[in-house]
């Protein structure tokens, strides 16, 4: 399993000399595994995706949730308008809509020029809780905490797995966190994998006025992945505000302190093989 | 798509918990199961047990726990509590009862439950809330 983090900034794109370490592009990852391209999410760093996987006659993109930082790209994706790949999006609805009519709000004008219906090579799923093979790779899915229905992935194959989790508040409301797993968002989906990516968009001081926006701190991320024995933590969904001094400094002080998996700052351009 | 055994409880319930938490009302989380998952502090005064010593009780104990009569203490049907009404019909359902509770006191509570109707169609439980009455 190969995974390339390709956006990893959250909430707004970023662009600017301030940010070329970290990356300006909003979510985005592209996980391969014996020939199959997975696309985690669609913010802007999905564009350049499209050349990656041009060439293959499928590729499955899973969106976590509609948040605009998510699914901004989508309409950019090269593969999106060629006759000759599949696209298969996955993604959760709603009570009351379909994943098509949700994104249809997006992918429509006046907003865009195109509109999804007319993408003759997409194939919308939309998504429940559970599992179900893409190929080789088992994909495991649930609702996380965050605001509307959000989902977690966790992709195995061959005895390797991974998690993504980039929008996620599983301290939310918990006295003294974290929680027994029983009780901890999204533990299933992280317990064990190799590589966790998730959520570390807020200081401690931030989160402090920003509880509720669905949303972890780095120290909140460090103890879910200790909860959850992973591998191996990346850092994701920086916030638009850190630039890469910031993210440094705050590397640099993770760093000093012994951890019991490896420490990952989510930069865009990192490949980590699994 | 299939779903597999869990070892983490539904968001959801998760969040439902976390807001009990926050309330100052008796509140009981009950799965789709009918166990009891968990109950708040001032549940814990109502009823007598503390949720960190006796943990999940299960469906088929509570009767024995919480013996559960009409006001003038006649027998009540199972099928005619809210939280079972809640459970089996997924409709809100309210109720004013008498309970001995496993400290033996007996109290007078209204009761009010509602279903929990996850996304993607999933019936997760039922959430119940107890107001206790003054016995003179």
């Amino acid at each position: 399993m190969r995974i390339e983090l390709s956006g990893t900034r959250g909430s707004l794109a970023a662009a600017g000399p301030g940010t070329v370490g970290y990356g300006g592009d909003t979510a985005s990852i592209l996980v391969t595994a014996e020939g199959r391209s997975i696309v985690l999410d669609a913010g802007s760093g999905i564009r350049r995706l499209g050349d990656v996987v041009a060439g293959q006659d499928r590729v499955d993109v899973l969106l976590t949730h509609l948040h605009m930082d998510h699914i901004q790209g989508l309409g950019f994706f090269g593969p999106m308008f060629d006759p000759s790949i599949e696209v298969h999006v996955w993604g959760p609805g709603s009570p009351k809509f379909s994943l098509e009519q949700l994104l249809s709000r997006y992918l429509s004008p006046p907003l865009f020029p195109v509109h999804v219906r007319e993408l003759s090579s997409v194939v919308l799923h939309d998504t429940d809780p559970g599992s179900f093979e893409l190929g080789p790779v088992t994909v495991t899915t649930d609702y996380v905490c965050h605001p509307g229905a959000t989902l977690g992935y966790r992709l195995s194959v061959n005895g390797t797995s991974m998690a993504y989790l980039p929008d996620h508040e599983p301290a939310l409301g918990v006295e003294h966190f974290p929680e027994q797993p029983e009780w901890t968002s999204g533990f299933d989906l992280m317990a064990g994998v190799d590589v966790l990516i998730h959520d570390a968009q807020y200081t401690d001081d931030e989160y402090a006025e920003r509880q509720g926006w669905g949303h972890s701190t780095f120290d909140q991320a460090l103890d879910v992945a200790e909860l959850c024995e992973v591998g191996s933590l990346v850092t994701f969904h920086h916030d638009p505000g850190h630039d890469d001094g910031m993210l440094d400094e705050i590397a640099a002080a993770i760093a000093t302190h012994p951890l019991p998996f490896e420490f990952v700052p989510g930069r865009a351009g990192t490949v980590i093989d699994v | 798509m299939r779903r597999e055994a869990s070892m983490t409880q539904p968001i959801e319930l998760i969040l439902l918990r976390q807001w009990s938490t926050y309330q100052a009302i008796p509140v009981w989380l009950m799965d789709a199961e009918g166990d009891l998952l968990f109950y708040n502090e001032a549940a814990e005064a109502v009823l007598g047990l503390r949720y960190v010593e006796a943990g999940v009780i299960h469906a088929n104990d509570l009767a024995e726990l919480f013996q559960t009569t009409a006001l003038d203490g006649s027998a009540v049907p199972t099928e005619e509590l809210p939280v079972v009404i809640a459970l089996t019909q997924r409709i809100p359902a309210h109720g004013e009862l008498r309970i001995k509770t496993a400290d033996g006191a007996g109290r007078h509570l209204h009761i009010t439950a509602f279903p929990v109707e996850g996304l993607s169609e999933r019936h997760l439980g039922a959430v119940a809330m107890f107001w206790e009455e003054p016995i003179p």
